[in-house]
């Protein structure tokens, strides 16, 4: 039966199920055909932070959302054309995203009346006619896969378990994936457990087969591959590429990498890739707590490596104290902060922009630090090479906000040549900076004003440093009053200069005489830059610029607010860019705040933009 | 006694470190900035003796590090001409440990005392010690704090007047080398800040010791907590309190070496007379015993008043260190993958061309 091939330019997909269900490795899976197919894409996983919440229940929902086109896109789609619902459970938790005339891809074998009720449903909403505004395909997915799998050694509960393998077998048909990849991957996964492999195999091509066949789906569909810059392309979450960022930094500089961390959602994956990575000369110290994992590190830098910690808000407030002693000493840092929804525990597994003021100010005394926020998944690369060269050449602590939204979503990353990265080397102090072979710890560099970095095995060199305060060049303790306050005002100057050694803010505003121009900072980058798509396109004007260097600002930053008569700031939190703004350059920055655990979605910042445009 | 490892030069514990043939006296070791403890702190009488200690090691001045935390012991580093760093309440030791596990050619010396090491940081002490990471910590013991004036610590007697205890301390004290032990530190000691002979005995055991190694330094406190440690100094009666531990000998002590521990099947040596149980039965010291249950038994023969006082090295044992095992792992992944190629990381997963 050859059936209808209809072409579309995009298409968003949700796969929705019970914890337990795969759903994350069957998103996973499809994202890789995908983007080995060419399109471009964006991913949202959302899952809770149990790891096996009650099976059937709402809390134990966790999805994965999938946009992908024949176009550049930038964010992992408002509602999803196509929801895929193992359960109540994830039907009932997803129906509000969906719009009218969506697919929807349940599983009736867990329609039962017992799941039904678990989830409040008084009768089967695929039975009544309460879905017809959505294209409903009742598939038995988990008795179709037990049935393809009837010959194979493996008890039911195994058989059942492959029910995620089917549906991704379904779905690459349904959008035309290539196959190989989920093959290899099945492959490798399963190597020691050939009847699984088989048995999973089989359940994968059973679901290819079962569309291709039967009449519950009349049409396929094909989107074309994007077209991308020409290179080597591959898929990559913002925690991958942060990792990968370090190791790059750790090269680029000359510095072997040293991470000492604590485990904690949603940073805990770049501890666990950088473990993987000792061949580069990685070492990672699993600390007792968060503070030891950041002392840890500081004493590593004090020895000459990259001292790196990765945490999340909750850690970083554990953290303040040690990254104030690195302000104090002047030592290279990096602290990674994968932001979550805060205060206290929040939301562990949802994202949130609410710690740039706990960076910039979360600390006792002027505290100053370089503060970093990637835009995408795949810049997170490139933020955590930035985060490593200001650190090591200004001798302090960065920064680096990155969120949950970027740490586990994705999208194709065109890899860089490894010969075109910057070389950031910094070189060790090698030499007394005194007077008849003294050596002066505090004793800048007049340009940067940072201090020298002296490690220990140098001969000649030997001096002491700590957080109390540290008479000016010579680094002796000092309770001079005019000391203290000219090393307050050289630490802060030493910060603020790197406004010199940064790029200056672009400003995308292809219009003349724009009025409204929109301000975003880190995680946001791709909703604001989708909603701004969507103005432009209807005709409107509207300026985007998005903030990498949140301390200091871009010298030009001032001078940009200026040509605007709106600046409109959309944040994940109550508004602290904002606070920032207004108090820095006494502009009336309009903002747009909402705290859900969520990324934006374009149409409604959009609106939110149209609105501003519209008003007086 | 641990055997010396590099026979050489005799300190287990510096076999990766570099070595200097310069001729080295106290005076390299001292810095130019002024020591500022109360006159009379027992802080003056240790850093003295670690001074002309340091000599002895033969390691280039630029190779050793002192890391310290808050608090009157803590000013240490800045009286020594070597490296240091005076960083945070408690944190001492996470900061070692990232020095010492990314430098295996420095010998490490952490300085704390009981409330710094006790108390805000002791999570991190106990777990440095259980990781056996290559460090030296030596643990100041006053029993009071000194550099806040005089608020009761966690070794402080229970029932102790302070300023924050005016009825008395409700607090049960740590015994700092029972809980060194609980943490299964490979070395354990205990010295005495007016015994510099004694003191000094101890920190060469240490810095032969490979791995973490523990020092209970009791220190008196002149203002705040003055004469604390009295019936351990007190010529007159120290005799009677102070236990002398010596690997390889029978334990006695007492003026003329009268009295001697007894093994007993569980828990706690006795006290005998040595007339009345004779020499062949006094408990004969080994610090080498694998179960850290014989030394800490040994440690709660301590206690408020002093009755019984081992000074000493419980517990030397031997165990892979932490920083040693790390490198290891590093020059493993680097002799089966080969170095690390960041162009092949990039492009490492699924990948595809465009153009």
């Amino acid at each position: 039966m050859t059936k209808q091939v209809q072409q579309l330019d995009r298409v968003i997909i949700r796969f929705a199920g019970d914890s337990g269900d795969g759903m994350q490795l069957t998103g996973d899976r499809f994202t890789q055909e995908t983007a080995s197919f060419g399109n471009d894409l964006s991913t949202l996983p959302n899952f809770p932070a149990e790891i096996r919440a009650p099976a059937g229940t709402l809390p134990g929902v966790s999805s994965f959302q999938l946009h992908f086109a024949d176009h550049d896109i930038m964010t992992p789609g408002d509602a999803p054309n196509v929801l895929v619902a193992m359960n109540p459970a994830a039907l009932k938790a997803n129906l509000g995203d969906l719009p009218r005339g969506a697919d929807l891809i349940a599983n009736t074998d867990e329609f039962t009346k017992r799941n039904l009720s678990k989830v409040g449903y008084e009768t089967n909403p695929l039975e009544d006619d309460s879905l017809s505004e959505f294209r409903v395909h009742a598939v038995p997915l988990t008795s179709l896969t037990v049935k393809a799998l009837e010959d194979f050694e493996i008890s039911k509960k195994d058989a059942e378990r492959a029910k995620n393998m089917f549906a991704l077998g379904l779905l690459s048909w349904l959008y035309n994936r290539p196959t190989e990849g989920t093959l290899r991957f099945l492959e490798s996964k399963f190597a020691k457990k050939p009847e699984i492999l088989k048995s999973n195999v089989a359940a994968f091509q059973a679901g290819w087969n079962y569309g291709e066949t039967t009449e519950a789906f009349s049409v396929s569909y094909e989107i074309k591959p994007a077209v991308l810059p020409p290179g080597t392309y591959r898929n990559i979450t913002g925690n991958l590429a942060l990792s990968y960022g370090l190791i790059a930094g750790s090269r680029l500089s000359g510095r072997p990498l040293f991470l000492g961390s604590y485990p904690i959602t949603p940073a805990s994956d770049i501890l666990h890739e950088l473990s993987r990575h000792k061949k580069f000369g990685v070492r990672t110290f699993q600390a007792e707590d968060e503070i030891a994992g950041v002392g840890a590190a500081l004493g590593a830098a004090f020895g000459g490596s990259l001292g790196v910690t990765t945490t999340s808000g909750p850690g970083m407030a554990l953290k303040a104290e040690t990254i104030g002693l690195g302000v104090s000493v002047e030592l290279p840092l990096i602290v990674v902060d994968v932001q979550r929804a805060g205060p206290s525990t929040g939301m562990p597994t949802k994202t949130e922009q609410a710690d740039l003021l706990q960076a910039m100010f979360g600390r006792n005394g002027e505290s100053p630090v370089p503060v970093i926020a990637p835009r995408s998944p795949s810049d997170c690369f490139d933020a955590a090479i930035e985060a490593v060269r200001i650190a090591t050449k200004y001798r302090t602590p960065v920064v680096l906000l990155s969120d949950g939204y970027l740490a586990n979503g994705s999208e194709p990353w065109r890899l860089p040549e490894v010969s075109e990265l910057p070389d950031i080397t910094v070189a060790d102090a090698a030499e007394p900076n005194g007077e008849d072979g003294a050596f002066l710890p505090f004793k800048r560099d007049p340009e940067t004003l940072a201090r020298p970095w002296a490690v220990p095995g140098t001969a000649g060199l030997e001096h002491r440093i700590g957080g109390i305060e540290k008479s000016d060049v010579d680094g002796n303790i000092s309770y001079s009053p005019s000391n203290h306050d000219r090393m307050v005002r050289l630490r802060q100057a030493k910060i603020d200069g790197i406004a010199n050694d940064i790029e200056p803010l672009e400003v995308d505003d292809p219009h003349d005489d724009t009025k409204v121009l929109v301000l975003g900072w880190g995680g946001t980058y791709g909703s604001i830059g989708a909603a701004v798509r969507r103005i432009r396109r209807a005709g409107g004007k509207v300026a985007q610029a998005h903030l990498r260097h949140l301390n200091p600002f871009p010298a030009n930053l001032g001078e940009v607010l200026g040509r605007y008569d709106k600046v409109l700031v959309p944040e994940i939190n109550l508004g602290q860019l904002a606070l920032l703004l207004r108090g820095r350059f006494l502009v009336d920055v309009i903002g747009y705040n909402r705290v859900r655990g969520l990324p934006f979605k374009a149409e409604e910042l959009a609106g939110v933009i149209q609105d501003v445009i519209d008003s007086d | 006694m641990t055997e010396p490892v590099d026979g050489d030069r005799g300190f287990g514990g510096l076999k990766l470190v570099p070595r200097t043939d310069a001729k080295q006296t106290m005076k390299d070791f001292k810095s130019d900035q002024e020591v500022r403890w109360c006159p009379g702190c027992g802080d003056y009488a240790i850093l003295a003796a670690f001074q002309s200690f340091l000599p002895e090691l033969g390691v280039p001045r630029e190779n050793i590090v002192i890391v310290s935390g808050i608090g009157c012991s803590s000013r240490f580093p800045y009286y020594l001409d070597t490296y240091g760093f005076h960083s945070i309440h408690g944190r001492a030791p996470a900061i070692a440990t990232g020095l010492a596990s990314s430098r295996p050619d420095l010998s490490v010396w952490v300085i704390t005392g009981d409330g710094d090491g006790l108390s805000i940081g002791g999570n991190h002490l106990i777990h440095a010690l259980r990781r056996n990471v290559n460090i030296n910590i030596l643990l100041f013991n006053n029993r009071i704090y000194g550099l806040t004036k005089g608020q009761y610590s966690p070794t402080s007697e229970q029932g102790m007047i302070t300023k924050s205890t005016p009825m008395g301390s409700l607090d049960n004290p740590f015994n700092p080398i029972s809980l060194a032990l609980g943490a299964e530190a490979t070395f354990v000691a205990r010295t005495i800040d007016s015994d510099r002979k004694h003191l000094q005995s101890v920190l060469r055991a240490a810095a032969d010791h490979e791995g973490a190694s523990f020092i209970e330094i009791y220190q008196n406190c002149p203002i705040f907590n003055d004469d604390a440690f009295e019936p351990l100094k007190d010529a007159s009666v120290r005799d009677d309190h102070i236990l002398r531990l010596e690997h390889g000998e029978p334990i006695k002590f007492g003026a003329d070496g009268g009295k001697g521990l007894k093994p007993t099947p569980y828990g706690t040596p006795e006290v005998v007379d040595v007339a009345t149980a004779g020499e062949d039965g006094l408990l004969v010291h080994d610090a080498h015993v694998d179960d850290p249950a014989y030394a800490f038994a040994l440690s709660r023969l301590d206690g408020p008043g002093f009755p019984h006082t081992p000074i000493g090295v419980f517990r030397s044992v031997e165990r892979p260190t932490y920083d040693a095992q790390m490198s290891a792992q590093v020059d493993e992944a680097r002799e089966r993958q080969g170095e690390g190629e960041l162009g092949a990381l990039l492009a490492s997963g699924d990948t595809w061309q465009v153009g």
